[in-house]
């Protein structure tokens, strides 16, 4: 029936909602028509970070003729009990941080809603509030578990002892600040109920896990909610799980029995939606005059907040990047006053690989060997705590071919050697790394006719390809040219998916889609009457079986930034990528991920930075204009590149996740770079001006 | 109060505090244009006002009378095709804006228009004056080195 086809997997298709995107024609979610009886709600947050609401007062002279109702959590209905304690929301009198949601207006105009908001008067008992992260704080305690499951703290071999014998050792700490995701869409949602079920039109990265979570706490089964999640503008792990907006626009929709819209204000981004944890991180490195590490030691101290335990796995990706006989690595935890932190795009490796690469690079200069070459000698064979094998593992290709592409050889390691004009000019290395992980998912393929497939999946797109190359996937599964094979993903009423989350997407669904597609053609194949025109397909047992250690993909950064002398801007004049992501499905949508990751590596390197008003107990720039994010001009000459890597102990497919990694030792290498180009080491993110000039 | 957009009159009876932004995406149906910030900080929501690049946010409807405005669904220029060729977005969500803010500055640039890093001497359209030129309109994704080429392109065209 089916003629053999080119491969679909590996071209550099087009992405299949560019059209619509390019026009303007791609709905998200406060963009959906649902009615003349539509209604807004606006958030009245809280002005202090802890304390008690006592009570509302609502000024009947305030858009009389447009408010619907001002809800409290002296009126609003009540929800089932929350498993995130922060989306408990209009549920308790107690203030937890600054920001938290404390009332709702919901008016028949946007324009009311705000007003109404600004002018409701909150009868606030304000507590004292402790939002500071330090090392000597006196709360700070060790979790048992760091994200998503991880012992907290590892040890092998006597490392206090090696420090003691070696002959070098480098001993510094690395403080990295809060950041926010910062999504170019805020969290938005447009809630109606039909009858007892609920419609969310929602801006997230896990339809299913969104309707199962707000479900519950609405008392409904998972199934009597439907989340309709199109396009999404972005999330970078602040829309993995659902989030309070989801569940203010529910309630706003149930207590007026209309259609409610809630989009999120940009500056309610820095408070209701999670934020990467502070980070304060020692890390003492000890070798051998030859470089070989004899000891490998990094502790970290983070925040989470009084609502709940969050622990990002900061130093999870130093018990595996190097060979040493004696290790360490630890977390500490501290409870503030401040909203929970949450996933922000490679929650732990990002920041924990920042210390570790900076201090390998230190440690380069203190033995005199080139960053690589000490890279090199210290690559281990077998995955280091685990003693599982590597399923792959092209680290050192990784960092040699990308030398010899950036041109990386003929460098002086001294630093402060080039001058060009008012310009300092340096380069500087660093490795990456990211677990590759696959979550249990289900898919569903239907013949519609000889020449017409539908795929169907609850994942979501948030601009990383998905829908493109599930679809590649798909007709490669099913032997027919991608024109025949449509996509359905984006409802959480299709066959469950896993969270676009943890680089895992294309691996869980794209061996969903697999399977269900192989197992159709194999029922038409057969010559039994069984043929069938629809079949489904879960990976859990598969997934269940699989070895999860000695699984991650690789990369190498490359910078050359320049200094200046006067004012001590940094400027990026080059970044490059190298990576080992096992088999790349699509080169076109992958290089745009490589290199969005790799920019906002730039961003935490030199320009991102939650900064935290004490007094307060807030973040103070709470806004794009002052929360800086790389943009246009920031961009010189940046490039990734990839080793062609098979690996067939992953998935189907055989690839490895690629959303996180570019953002994975882009900092380190920027931040090396400029202690090439300076002489200045820069060990407090970001590498703002202040802290440069004063040292040049 | 009149309004043209993408060509089309509209009469419409708006709150005095409903930004043209609002208009568009609330009473209009006009969704391309998106709300980033609503601060004037992100360009998400450029659409030409009268030919001219404007941030639709931080402006008020009712001082538009009788303006003409262009929203991304009212434009065809080869940028749009050059960004779909580049892969000059992911999410999408700023897309609308850089691309009407491409069209604005194309037509800043043609009327000899300088920029900060414009030199002496006519402008010539290199890769750093329209990164200069672009910076009003910011990427979450980083989509900026697709974006880049994709201009130069349809500029040349
Ligand atoms: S929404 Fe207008 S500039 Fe951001
Ligand atoms: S494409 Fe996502 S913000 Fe630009």
């Amino acid at each position: 029936m089916t003629t053999t086809t080119e491969r679909a997997v590996g071209q550099p298709i087009e992405r299949i909602e560019g059209p619509d995107k390019v026009r303007g024609a791609a709905r998200y979610a406060a963009e959906y028509q649902v009615g003349d009886d539509l209604a807004y709600a606006w958030v009245a947050q809280s002005p202090v970070a802890s304390g008690t609401l006592n009570g509302v007062t609502v000024d009947p002279l305030v858009e009389a003729d447009d408010v619907l109702a001002v809800l409290w959590h002296g009126n609003a209905p009540r929800l089932a009990e929350a498993d995130d304690p922060e989306l408990a929301v209009l549920q308790s009198e107690r203030i937890s941080y600054r920001g938290q949601a404390l009332a709702l207006v919901v008016a028949r105009t946007f324009e009311a809603a705000r007003r109404a908001a600004a002018t409701l008067q909150l009868d606030i008992a304000e507590d004292p509030h402790d939002t500071v992260l330090r090392t000597d704080h006196p709360e700070l305690y060790a979790p048992e578990k760091v994200n998503p499951a991880f012992p907290a703290a590892t040890s092998s071999g006597d490392v206090d002892a090696a420090f003691e014998a070696a002959p070098v050792t480098v001993d510094v700490t690395y403080s990295t600040p809060a950041l926010h995701n910062s999504p170019m869409e805020p969290h938005a949602t447009t809630a109606l109920w039909a009858g007892d079920d609920l419609v969310l039109y929602d801006s997230n990265q896990h339809p299913p896990g969104i309707a199962a979570t707000v479900g519950a706490l609405f008392d409904l089964p998972p199934e009597r909610v439907h989340v309709i999640t199109e396009h999404v503008g972005g999330g970078f792990g602040s829309k993995g799980t659902a989030r309070p907006n989801a569940v203010l626009a529910a309630m706003a929709a149930k207590v007026t029995g209309r259609p409610v819209r809630l989009a999120l204000p940009r500056q309610a981004l820095f408070s209701m939606v999670g934020h990467r944890t502070p980070t304060i991180q020692r890390v003492r490195l000890a070798a051998a005059e030859d470089g070989r590490l004899t000891a490998i030691d990094h502790e970290v101290v983070e925040h989470s907040s009084r609502l709940f335990e969050f622990a990002e796995q900061t130093a999870v990706a130093t018990r595996h990047m190097y060979a040493a006989p004696n290790r360490r690595t630890g977390h500490q935890l501290v409870r503030l006053d401040m909203p929970t932190p949450r996933w922000m795009r490679a929650p732990g490796e990002a920041p924990g690989m920042v210390a570790l690469e900076c201090a390998m690079d230190e440690l380069a200069v203190a033995l005199s060997l080139d960053p690589i070459e000490l890279r090199v000698r210290n690559e281990p064979s077998v995955e280091p705590e685990s003693g599982v094998p590597f399923s792959s593992r092209h680290y050192v290709e990784c960092l040699r071919r990308g030398a010899d592409r950036f041109g990386w050889h003929d460098r002086d390691p001294r630093p402060r050697q080039r001058r060009e004009g008012d310009w300092w000019i340096g380069t500087g290395v660093a490795g990456a790394t990211y677990p590759t992980m696959a979550q249990p998912s289900t898919a569903r393929v239907r013949r519609l006719a000889a020449d017409s497939y539908e795929v169907s999946i609850a994942a979501a797109d948030l601009g990383t390809g998905a829908r493109t190359i599930l679809t590649q996937i798909a007709a490669d599964a099913l032997e027919v040219p991608v024109s025949q094979v449509r996509m359905r993903i984006g409802d959480s009423t299709l066959p469950k998916a896993s969270v676009a989350g943890g680089s895992s997407g294309s691996a869980s669904w794209g061996w969903a889609v697999t399977g269900a597609c192989r197992a159709l053609r194999s029922s038409s194949s057969s010559s039994s009457s069984s043929s069938s025109d629809e079949a489904t397909f879960d990976s859990s047992e598969l997934i269940e079986k699989q070895e999860k250690d000695g699984k991650h993909a690789f990369g190498a950064h490359f910078a050359e930034v320049r200094v200046d002398a006067v004012t001590g801007e940094v400027r990026v004049s080059r970044l490059f990528g190298m990576f080992a992501a096992g088999k790349i499905l699509n080169p076109r949508t992958a290089r745009s991920q490589f290199l969005g990751g790799m920019i906002m590596g730039m961003g935490m390197a030199l320009h991102e930075e939650s900064v935290l008003d004490p007094a307060m107990g807030t973040w103070v720039n709470h806004d794009l204009a002052e929360y800086h994010i790389p943009a246009h001009a920031d961009i010189e000459s940046i490039e990734a590149e990839w080793l062609d890597e098979q690996d067939d102990q992953l998935n189907p497919m055989g690839s490895k996740g690629i959303g996180e990694i570019g953002i994975v030792g882009s900092p380190a290498a920027i931040l090396n770079a400029i202690w090439h180009a300076t002489g200045v080491r820069i060990r407090d993110l970001p590498a703002r001006l202040d802290k440069i000039l004063p040292h040049i | 109060m009149d309004l043209v957009v993408n060509g089309a009159e509209q009469s419409l009876d708006l709150d005095p505090r409903t930004t043209l932004l609002d208009a568009l995406r609330e009473h209009l149906g006009l969704t391309g244009a998106k709300k980033g910030c609503d601060h004037g900080q992100c360009g998400a929501c450029t659409v030409l006002l009268d030919g001219r690049r404007v941030n639709s946010c931080l402006i008020l409807a009712i001082t538009l009378s009788g303006s003409e405005v262009t929203t991304i669904e009212g434009v065809d220029h080869p940028v749009q095709q050059k960004f779909l060729e580049h892969d000059g977005f992911q999410c999408g969500y700023c897309t609308p804006g850089q691309i009407c803010s491409a069209v604005g500055m194309l037509d800043e640039f043609s009327q000899g228009w300088p920029s900060a890093v414009t030199g002496s001497g006519p402008p010539d359209l290199s890769d750093p004056e329209i990164r200069e030129r672009m910076s009003g309109n910011l990427c979450r994704c980083g989509a900026y080195p697709n974006m880049v080429p994709a201009i130069r392109e349809a500029a040349e065209r």
